[in-house]
């Protein structure tokens, strides 16, 4: 998808006003947090689990090249193949030559976030391999030409009516007000894809070096007939989701659907490890694993190692006040709210991103729910300073904070500045206390009124206080 | 080239070469050893105490339990089932434990198959490897006798489930899945908890997204 990220400020700004976005929002505020809180309540270990899984993935990231090497191992000797992608380019060509290799019309797709990051459905178009997807929010963006505002709930930006007038204009069915026919209809359309494609394309939540499995978990089982009807299974996944063995995976798991959902458990949690067995009457013949790097390992060792533990829960972004006011689509690219303030700069660079660390309040919801503890403001800080550090502030931010230091560096004259300011503003506020517009405040003044300074300043106050404490 | 890239870049990160031998060794340990984190006390508790919470938490994620005081009574009653829901043909595991049971008594109500499920099948039955309590799991692999479409293709899904196959646990299954399946894993393991589901549509939960519409669990002593 094109990269819109430097248009954060504009695109929020429509969000804002967008009437049937903000009921889609609703929805997303009024189910998400509630059903994690009664998840978690139901289990009393919660905190420690997330404190073992934190400490499990640091210990998996310093011997990352390790577990990478002995899960490539066991694919191979289950009769897999894995391949190494540098970049979006490389995994894309990837991804087609396997496609072509196999002579492949259509391909189906589970649920793949990686897929969203590489691009990939356009570019298997460009090349003549019809992509469909098959998870049911993914089915409707695609029908629309739309793209996922949610990394587990890619379709919570649209309303019943967006779904019913996407499915009567390509399935060429009377319209209907009922998402249970509308999933029906979805079941009885997505059936024969299914049967007919040549290749399966999944992605994967966890990929177990001591198996040489990937997991996926899905609640529609549409990863599922993806991978076992079709000649060829192709598992699209990131270096970082390796984990050590199964006994680790379940540690994961028992915080992934919790975080997510809120379920106890996904549905369907399904291992898939190498192609099928000599007698077996069905899966698929073919296995690979692409893995791809996309500027993973380049945040191995840095300030940013930390985010490479994020395990794509999406709980971050339904506790955060700016996703759940502007919606995923206005943060500009694939990965949206406080993880996706993070991963979005490392992978499309500063430059374009330099918004995105600063759409937060730091009010802390986001490291407050993560299920392996990723200090996310803290992260979110390190941008902003990357950002000042590359001259990428805006003239009015540098020129204000340069501004600021000069007086701040110079304690007399900062009072004496201070002292007057608080008189203007009092002038200004007039006898009601509050300043309707207030020059270079227009983001505080034009939704709100600011209230005047009500006495002398901090410094004054303290200075009088010292004064009585003598006389007494 | 990307994969020494990938590598050279990790380990770049992580300021070493080569691993010292001691970090593989630390690998090979946790690979080998495969110790268990932290087990919720949930499920940890007597066998008969598992099997009221397998049930228990079976049901709240929607599927069907259906208890049966012997095998033999399987027959009967999945056709009792499938007569609710207004089905009538059934494609079969080929396990001899399901295949050599009195389906002639019911061949009336029922007509059974025995092959890879197909798009437009009604149901299927077959028979579960395990069962996990804490989250009301079943869990299936893929071998020649049960193949995997017969878990994800028909709109109901019956699943056998015998009481000495409920564990605690996840991590209790892992012990007796390598022990059935020597050397390598089989090429898929199911864990399935509940019919297939979607609130992609506002969030609002439809159950039968593309998966059985209806899982129902026999479970037999």
């Amino acid at each position: 998808m094109d990269i819109k990220s430097p248009e954060f400020k504009q695109s929020a700004r429509i969000a804002l006003q967008d009437a049937n976005l903000q009921k889609a929002l609703g929805n997303l505020k009024a189910g998400f947090p509630g059903k994690r809180a009664s998840a978690v309540a139901r289990m009393p270990e919660f905190d420690a689990l997330r404190d073992q899984a934190r400490d499990l993935k640091n210990h998996i990231l310093e011997h990352l090249d390790l577990y990478l090497e002995a899960f490539e191992a066991r694919v191979v000797e289950n009769g897999g193949q894995v391949h190494w992608c540098r970049t979006s380019e490389d995994a894309r060509q990837t991804i087609l030559q396997i496609c072509r290799e196999q002579n492949a019309k259509t391909v189906t797709k589970g649920k793949s976030m990686v897929t969203e990051e590489i691009n990939l459905n356009e570019y298997l178009e460009e090349h003549g391999v019809q992509p469909v997807e098959t998870d049911l929010g993914e089915y409707i963006l695609q029908l629309r030409g739309d793209h996922p505002s949610h990394i587990i709930a890619p379709a919570i930006h649209l309303n019943l009516e967006d779904v019913s007038e996407a499915f009567h204009e390509h399935h060429h069915r009377p319209k209907s007000d009922d998402p249970a026919v509308l999933m029906a209809e979805a079941r009885e359309m997505l059936r024969k894809q299914f049967a007919a494609a040549d290749v399966g394309i999944t992605g994967a939540n966890f990929l177990v070096a001591e198996t040489g499995s990937t997991l996926i978990a899905t609640n529609e089982g549409n990863g599922d007939l993806t991978q076992i009807l079709p000649k060829t299974h192709i598992v699209v996944s990131s270096i970082e989701k390796v984990v050590p063995t199964l006994e680790d995976m379940s540690l994961f798991l028992r915080l992934l659907a919790r975080s997510a959902t809120g379920q106890e458990f996904t549905v369907y949690n399904t291992l898939s490890s190498g192609n099928r067995r000599p007698d077996d009457q069905d899966g698929p013949e073919n296995f690979h694993v692409v893995l791809v790097d996309n500027g993973r390992s380049d945040m191995v060792g840095t300030e940013f190692q930390e985010m490479l533990r994020c395990i794509r829960c999406s709980a971050c972004m339904n506790h955060c006040p700016v996703y759940g006011a502007v919606g995923g689509h206005s943060y500009g690219w694939v990965y949206p709210g406080p993880m996706g303030s993070v991963l979005t700069p490392q992978m499309i660079g500063i430059e374009k991103a330099a918004l995105l660390p600063n759409a937060s309040t730091f009010c802390g919801k986001c490291e407050e729910v993560c299920p392996v503890r990723i200090p996310l403001p803290k992260l979110m800080r390190h941008w902003r300073e990357k950002e000042f550090e590359k001259h990428l502030s805006p003239k009015a931010v540098r020129w204000g904070l340069g501004g600021w230091a000069f007086f701040a560096t110079r304690p007399g004259l900062y009072r004496w500045a201070s002292a007057g300011a608080s008189r203007f503003m009092r002038l200004l506020g007039g006898r009601k206390g509050k300043i309707r517009k207030l020059p270079l405040a227009g983001g505080w003044t034009d939704h709100r009124d600011m209230p005047t300074p009500t006495g002398k300043t901090f410094m004054q106050q303290w200075n009088e206080r010292q004064q009585q404490e003598k006389q007494r | 080239m990307s994969r020494a890239d990938i590598f050279a870049n990790i380990r770049r990160g992580l300021r070493r070469s080569e691993a010292t031998e001691a970090q593989r060794e630390t690998v090979r340990q946790r690979l080998q050893q495969r110790p268990r984190n932290i087990i919720p006390s949930r499920s940890q508790h007597e066998h008969d105490a598992l099997v009221e919470l397998f049930v228990r938490m079976a049901r709240e994620a929607a599927a069907e339990v259906v208890e049966l005081d012997s095998l033999e009574q399987l027959p009967c009653a999945v056709a009792d089932n499938l007569e609710q829901k207004q089905q009538h043909e059934l494609v079969l595991a080929s396990d001899s434990a399901l295949t050599e049971l009195g389906w002639a008594a019911v061949h009336e109500r029922v007509e059974c198959h025995q092959r890879v499920a197909q798009v437009g099948d009604q149901a299927s039955l077959t028979l579960a490897f395990a069962g996990i309590a804490e989250t009301g799991t079943l869990m299936l692999f893929s071998r020649p006798d049960s193949p995997t479409t017969l878990n994800f293709l028909p709109d109901t899904h019956l699943v056998v489930l015998s009481k000495q196959a409920i564990v605690g646990p996840y991590e209790d299954t892992w012990d007796r899945l390598r022990e059935a399946s020597p050397g390598r894993l089989p090429r898929t393991v199911n864990m399935i908890t509940g019919p297939s589901r979607s609130a992609d549509i506002e969030q609002k939960l439809q159950m039968g997204a593309h998966g059985p519409r209806q899982l129902v669990i026999f479970l037999i002593p």
